[in-house]
């Protein structure tokens, strides 16, 4: 029993992602459409030479969603759903197909259309119950995390609420180098610190945005790539955990860090051979859907020790000029949320940047970059943890 | 000996000032304060909060009849007391019936509650009340919102019925008829003078001769009359000492309809001394009137949350607030998907979870959880669980969250993670707060509400709240 990963057995040979934002004039098929079309191109292949896909995007019953509108003829489309890691969960599949040697060729893709919706914020809805459930929203339950980090680590919550407004302002500062993020603009720290509120004491600034977008990515084994491109990114290790729900059930879970994330953290680190995440990762995409979660995860993904991000994070430690740049496209703050698409926009980055493609956002001659995607809320959650090099 | 074991009493947190009233509309106000049930709250669940604190200091009794006297039921079709009785975990076998109607349907039911005692079977008796009268109608200022309980039995009693007398007629007086949400009422002058007056003074008079006691033998004098001047009547008739009225509460409370009675008599009982003779009465179509007598027992018995005690605990309500909780003022809606329906099988499957608030306990390492779990979260043991209740067990707030985006008539929503002594976590929405002042640590207890209505069906469950 363990978890070996397929370190160095697959590669990504080619990627596309749609600008994310309000895609009024284009439903969910042209998102797919545009995505799938900028990978074929970049990994140089025909559409039919594809021979298989997975799908991630939130409550579609069928692979006919992409097979359909991109007129894939007879072949496997497998629909995956893992709440906000959907994304990264067709990536996984596709790159675990290829690696067992089933196909040669597989594209992982990613869509979500929310701005259809008319709803503010992120709309789930349950099956059937007992109307026991709660109806609390997705920033009120990742803002649990705040008053319980800030009264551990003994910050006034003032202090606090600057440490989580830098991370939205660095996010949105990275942001503003991106042609593809939904947000394209610097943002004050003050206009971050004294937005509105939506879930104490998170304001409306301390929240990704809601958009639309696609992304995809096409996977070969790593013999292969360079039949592909010059510059393939290798799979070092893909981590996936779903955890038993402790937080809201057993006392000693505190809300100042994620389980999950430990857990598929320490996984990927032993798959890909990482002993020092904070020294030896070059740079990480992160689950940024809400400033404290930016924050716990430096922690739980290992760049800071227990009870000291707040203070990497005021040293600019994770800018883009710092020491471990995190979230250097922007991260969901800048690009939004479209669910299925976000892990895949994720790896985009990664790609760019280790081909030396991100233009004014390139990291210095980055070798191993971080992926992490979660779902769900503090102490009843998944994550995901990628980890790609050159 | 037959008559009331036990009771408790509820009177919500909120309180509109009845000056708020008559400057927003711009006419004249009455003097005080009327107690208002929260937008999450309902004559059932009010209900629920005096059945839970009845219960708690009967213990032993066995409950065999279930009754609810409201005028005021939230499901026209569908046993209502149902619901009271899952909440308070009463037993399967029982039998259990609503009484509406009328404001006398209160009374009613606690005689019919004796008549179930005398017959051998413990009965339990819960009223509740939500008065809802139109703007402008002497009513929205003079009514209130408040339940009461009684458990009657034959053992332990702590007030015995000595006498009762009902009176019915048919003549037009208050009326509603179903689809309206306000009621209607006749001329005062002609109900006082052709009706209540001589029917209640003929219950009155009634109920005296068959217990042979004289009024001057009353310690206290229980008038719920329909307004001041009957009652004034009564009191000139019978040549009462102004020491021998009870407090209408007509100044912190305001006239709770069906619950009215028991509220005021829970009131009394709190003061009452062994050999004390209480006489109660009530009009609505006609009059009741019962006689009580306190016992010796009554001495030992204590219920920790009186209603002077409710009545003590209490947060503003603006008129304005009050109008939309009612959706008297409709409000632009949420851009927020409509909550969903509850369904009806697992509704039934977690009965005692959904309405009893019972959890489980893990039988190998006792760490009790919430809701029911089969594999123990602690030890992965599995199916070893023991029924652990959770809804009277004291509980501190671990961390909390104040959503303004959730739908809500009353935003913010603020969601609590609650510790309870003992063991055992749960996220919940907390209730009867001032949101800015919440913080970890505070000491909260729990409590049946109403969460919402969504295609008919009213979702009920469990919130947390400052402990009262």
């Amino acid at each position: 029993m363990a978890s070996n990963g397929i370190k160095d057995r697959v590669a990504i040979v080619g990627m596309g992602c749609t600008q994310f934002g309000e895609h009024w004039d284009k439903g969910p098929d042209d998102l797919l459409i545009d995505a799938a079309y900028e990978a074929y191109a970049s990994a140089g292949v025909d559409p039919k030479d594809v021979d298989a896909y997975w799908l991630g995007t939130m409550g579609q019953f069928s692979g006919l969603a992409l097979s359909v509108p991109l007129k894939i003829p007879y072949k496997p489309v497998t629909h995956v759903e893992n709440y906000c890691a959907t994304g990264s969960e067709s990536l996984r599949q596709a790159c675990y197909a290829v690696a067992s040697g089933a196909y040669d060729i597989a594209m992982a893709i990613g869509v979500e259309k929310l701005k259809d919706s008319g709803f503010s914020g992120l709309v789930v809805s349950d099956p059937p119950n007992d109307g026991t459930l709660g109806n609390m929203t997705a920033p009120a339950s990742f803002s649990l995390l705040a008053p319980a980090y800030f009264k551990k680590y003994g910050l006034d919550a003032d202090h606090g609420k600057d440490v989580l407004s830098r991370i939205a302002w660095k996010n949105h500062r990275n942001g503003a180098k991106n042609p593809k993020a939904q947000f394209r603009k610097e943002v004050p720290l003050e206009t971050i610190k004294n937005s509105p509120k939506v879930a104490d004491p998170l304001g409306i600034m301390d929240c990704s945005g809601v958009s639309d977008g696609s992304a995809a990515a096409i996977v070969v084994r790593a013999e292969d790539a360079h039949k592909f491109t010059k510059h393939p990114i290798f799979i070092k290790a893909l981590s996936f955990v779903a955890g038993p729900g402790e937080g809201p059930l057993a006392q000693d879970y505190d809300f100042t860090t994620f389980r999950e994330v430990v857990a598929s953290a320490k996984d990927a680190y032993h798959q890909a051979g990482v002993t020092d995440p904070r020294a030896q990762i070059s740079m990480a995409e992160v689950h940024d859907c809400f400033t404290p979660t930016e924050l716990v995860l430096y922690e739980d993904l290992g760049f800071s020790p227990r009870g000291t991000a707040w203070k990497d994070v005021m040293d600019g430690f994770f800018d883009l000029d710092g020491t471990l740049p995190v979230n250097p496209d922007g991260g969901l703050k800048s690009f939004g949320h479209p669910i299925g698409a976000s892990g895949l926009r994720m790896m985009y980055e990664m790609w760019l940047q280790l081909r030396g493609e991100a233009g004014p956002r390139q990291i210095e001659n980055p070798t191993l970059g971080l992926t992490h995607n979660l779902g769900g809320m503090p102490g009843r959650c998944v994550s995901f943890v990628s980890i790609v090099g050159r | 000996m037959v008559g009331i074991v036990s009771y408790g009493s509820y009177v919500p947190y909120r309180r509109l000032k009845r000056a708020a009233i008559g400057q927003t509309l711009g006419i004249p106000a009455g003097k005080g304060e009327r107690a208002v049930a929260s937008f999450d709250e309902d004559s059932v669940s009010m209900a629920v909060e005096a059945t839970r604190d009845a219960l708690r200091t009967a213990p032993g009794v066995q409950i065999g009849a279930l009754l609810f006297a409201t005028t005021t039921p939230p499901y026209a079709e569908k046993l209502n007391a149902a619901l009271v009785g899952a909440a308070a975990r009463l037993p399967l076998e029982i039998r259990a019936a609503d009484l509406t109607g009328s404001v006398r349907a209160g009374l009613g039911a606690l005689i019919q509650g004796a008549d179930a005692a005398r017959g051998g079977v413990g009965a339990l008796v819960a009223m509740a009340d939500c008065r809802l009268a139109a703007p402008e109608a002497k009513s929205e200022q003079a009514g209130g919102d408040a339940a009461a309980a009684f458990v009657l039995g034959s053992e332990s009693v702590i007030a015995e019925i000595e006498a009762t007398a009902s009176m019915t007629r048919e003549f037009l007086d208050t009326w509603r008829t179903p689809g309206e949400r306000f009621p209607h009422s006749w001329e005062e002058r002609f109900t006082l003078t052709q009706a209540y007056g001589p029917l209640l003074g003929k219950a009155i008079q009634s109920v005296l001769t068959k217990a042979k006691v004289a009024p001057s033998q009353l310690a206290k004098v229980i008038l719920d009359a329909p307004n001041p001047r009957a009652a004034d009547e009564i009191v000139r008739g019978m040549k009462l000492d102004p020491a021998q009225l009870g407090d209408t509460l007509a100044l912190t409370v305001g006239q709770t309809g069906a619950a009215h009675p028991g509220v005021l008599l829970a009131n009394a009982l709190a003061a009452a001394k062994p050999g004390d003779r209480i006489l109660l009465v009530a009009a609505g179509d006609g009059a009741d009137a019962v006689l009580l007598r306190v016992t010796d027992a009554a001495a030992a018995y204590r219920q920790p949350r009186s209603v002077g005690r409710l009545i003590e605990s209490k947060g503003d309500v603006a008129y304005a607030t009050y109008l939309k909780w009612r959706e008297i003022l409709p409000t632009e809606p949420p851009r927020r998907p409509d909550p969903a329906r509850p369904a009806g099988p697992p509704m039934f499957r977690s009965e005692t979870w959904k309405f009893g608030f019972v959890g489980t306990r893990c039988t190998k390492c006792g760490t009790p959880q919430l809701p029911p779990q089969r594999i123990c979260i602690h030890c992965s043991t599995r199916d070893q669980m023991e029924p652990y209740p959770f809804a009277d067990r004291p509980a501190r707030i671990a961390t909390f969250t104040l959503d303004r985006l959730a739908f809500s008539l009353n935003p913010p929503t603020v969601n609590v993670v609650v510790d309870y002594e003992g063991g055992g976590r749960f996220l919940c929405e907390m209730t009867d707060c001032a949101p800015e002042k919440v913080a970890i640590g505070d000491e909260v207890e729990m409590t049946f509400r109403r969460m919402y209505t969504a295609g008919g069906v009213h979702n009920y469950f469990w919130k947390a709240r400052p402990k009262r």
